[in-house]
């Protein structure tokens, strides 16, 4: 009985404290609405974005045990379909100097959220095809599929004059990426994550990872899984993709080269390989960093010298950052561990659970 | 019953099966025993419709199984605890043990069955928030037999459940694999600790290079001077 009871406070007390976080939170996003700078603020959307595409490449590298090298493509697949669906006639027509954008695609124009789901299941479709294709295969032929189609996207993107403006790219998008949209988008895309995670699929998911031939022995449709997770991941790849577009309201296809997915690697080791918390907490920081650390790409004062700005001593900076994390803790930031309440009382920040009606279960 | 007939497999060139042919009866325990590379892990591996047969029958209570999908063999009642202890490292045991549930969706009677899993390895149960990559080798192998029983099988195949466990663990996995057989469910083993398992066996077959050479009791066999000779390393 006593066991029982304490359980469902600590239920009650992990809903109010959720509860009382998610209010904290929507307090401040809208506190920063008023409060910062338009460029404190471009960082904090950018923040939600990236958390977005850690999230969704952490599902199929970290949860299923997969690598895709392929989120730059997908990101472009999205990109670019969101802004010529949104786009007006007449913004098509001065971006398209060179030669006219086909004519069925000049008229089409949808408010935000429709161009923006298109987008997504415009990706999700092109994982899924490059799924069926490759995953039949070895393992390790998705990620060099990926890393193919990724570059072949960028090809296509510059040549398909009509469709893409070519390598002049999409200029003067519309400003959809509000504060909202994005963290809204984040916050929708990581609770369904958080849920696939704990649903069958994603238990299957984390099991095709972990043991393959003991998944399959299990009844598990292992190709279809993996399938599944792919087209997911690529899915919200192309929303990210979407809103990046319409924060950045300029598209080119050299945005997309695959170094662009390195970027988004870099977050998901840094923040633990398979923990939802870890690819968060890592893509925020990550993004504040590479702003804060702006400054080591231009000239430098180091006192006894002065450097004349040496560009890319930032990335310097974060390879060297990656390889202390994989040599000194390969695991990141998290390992595959969650943030729960609970751990936050393990270390004494709140009351431990069961302290009310004496020894907890354990 | 589960009746195999004929069952040929090739892996590429390499012939693993040569049309083999052996009968586990209901409520028995039949092992399979041979040396290493005779195919007694291709055999259950095509049982469970986890490598590709190319000739035979498998029948099942009448029913034929050859080519069906490893869920749908799952759900029929026949499952099988893989060559090498292969659990989920990263996940609970608890997790483990409901993904040897996946093909069920009755969630009380899963429930129950994890209690009885539980019940039979009580050293699972201390433990069931742990992950079981942190757990012994005998621990692990325990694991392994309980996420197979939450299927709820009425046939457990088990390929070299004794392999790398010490003596003591060893014996305590035979006894948990004679108390299964005892609540009704069928055992087809696969061992290379040939002893072992012909002393819980009611009916052996011994495999050598992809074909079945001789069978017959247990005993019979523990008997048997090429057997004493080949597997029990008698002279
Ligand atoms: N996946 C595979 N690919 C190719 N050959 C295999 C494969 N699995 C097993 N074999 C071959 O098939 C034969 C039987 O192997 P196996 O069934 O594992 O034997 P056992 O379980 O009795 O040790 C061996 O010659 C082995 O090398
Ligand atoms: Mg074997």
């Amino acid at each position: 009985m006593n066991t029982l009871l304490t359980q469902n406070d600590t239920q009650r007390r992990d809903r109010m404290l959720t509860l009382g976080a998610a209010v904290i939170g929507l307090g401040l996003l809208f506190a920063f609405d008023s409060m910062f700078d338009r460029f404190t603020m471009q960082i904090f959307k950018l923040c939600a974005i990236n958390v977005i595409l850690a999230l969704s490449l952490n599902l199929i590298n970290g949860f299923t045990g997969l690598f895709s090298l392929g989120h730059a493509g997908f990101m472009a697949v999205g990109a670019y379909t969101c802004a010529i669906l949104s786009m007006s006639p007449e913004q098509k027509e001065a971006n398209f100097v060179l030669q006219p954008i086909m004519p069925v695609l000049l008229n089409v124009q949808m408010p935000f959220l429709p161009s923006l789901l298109i987008g997504g299941l415009l990706a999700g479709f092109i994982g899924w095809v490059l799924g069926v294709v490759t995953l039949r295969l070895r393992d390790d032929y998705l990620a060099i599929a990926t890393l193919g189609f990724s570059e072949i996207i960028r090809v296509v993107l510059t040549n398909a004059q009509t469709i893409t403006n070519g390598s002049l790219g999409l200029k003067g998008l519309p400003r959809f990426t509000t504060m909202w949209w994005a963290w809204g988008s984040a916050i929708v895309i990581t609770l369904f994550l958080v849920l696939l995670i704990k649903s069958t699929y994603g238990r299957a998911f984390k099991s095709i990872r972990d043991n393959e031939i003991a998944a399959e022995a299990m009844g598990i449709d292992v190709l279809n899984m993996k399938v599944l997770s792919f087209t997911i991941s690529s899915a919200l790849a192309g929303i990210a993709g979407g809103l990046l577009a319409h924060y950045l309201t300029t598209i080119d296809p050299k945005q997309f080269i695959f170094l662009k997915t390195f970027d988004i690697l870099l977050i998901v080791v840094l923040g633990g390989i398979g923990s939802i918390t870890g690819s968060i907490v890592s893509a925020i920081v990550v993004t504040v960093l590479m702003e804060a650390l702006r400054f080591l790409d231009g000239p430098l004062n180091l006192g006894f010298m002065v450097t004349n700005g040496i560009p890319g001593l930032r990335m310097v900076f974060f390879s060297a950052l990656l390889m202390i994390v994989v040599i000194f803790r390969q695991q990141g930031l998290m390992g595959t561990a969650e943030f729960s309440w609970n751990s936050l009382a393990r270390i004494g920040l709140l009351p431990k659970r069961g302290q009310k009606s004496g020894k907890g279960v354990e | 019953m589960l009746s195999i007939k004929n069952l040929s497999v090739h892996y590429g060139g390499i012939h693993a099966l040569h049309g083999i042919s052996l009968d586990v009866p209901a409520g028995q325990i039949v092992t399979l025993i041979g040396a290493n590379g005779a195919g007694k892990s291709t055999t259950l591996n095509s049982i469970m419709g986890l490598v590709k047969a190319d000739g035979g029958s498998v029948s099942w209570n009448g029913q034929e199984i050859l080519g069906a999908k490893t869920k749908t063999i799952v759900e029929s009642g026949i499952v099988l605890v893989p060559e090498g202890r292969r659990v989920f490292p990263n996940l609970s045991i608890d997790e483990n043990l409901t993904l040897g549930a996946y093909a069920r969706h009755n969630k009380a009677e899963i429930e129950a069955d994890r209690e009885h899993v539980f019940s039979l390895f009580p050293r699972l149960k201390e433990r069931h928030k742990q992950k079981a990559g942190t757990l012994s080798g005998g621990e692990q192998q325990m694991l392994a037999v309980g996420r197979a029983l939450m299927s709820k099988p009425k046939v457990l195949m088990m390929d070299e459940p004794s392999l790398g466990l010490a003596p003591l663990i060893v014996g305590m996995i035979f006894d948990i694999i004679r108390k299964i057989n005892e609540e009704g469910v069928t055992v087809l083993l696969v061992e290379q600790n040939a002893k072992a398992a012909l002393e819980v066996a009611n009916t052996g077959y011994v495999m050598e290079t992809g074909s079945i050479s001789f069978s017959g009791s247990g005993k019979e066999l523990l008997a048997d001077d090429r057997v004493r000779k080949a597997y029990l390393g008698e002279m």
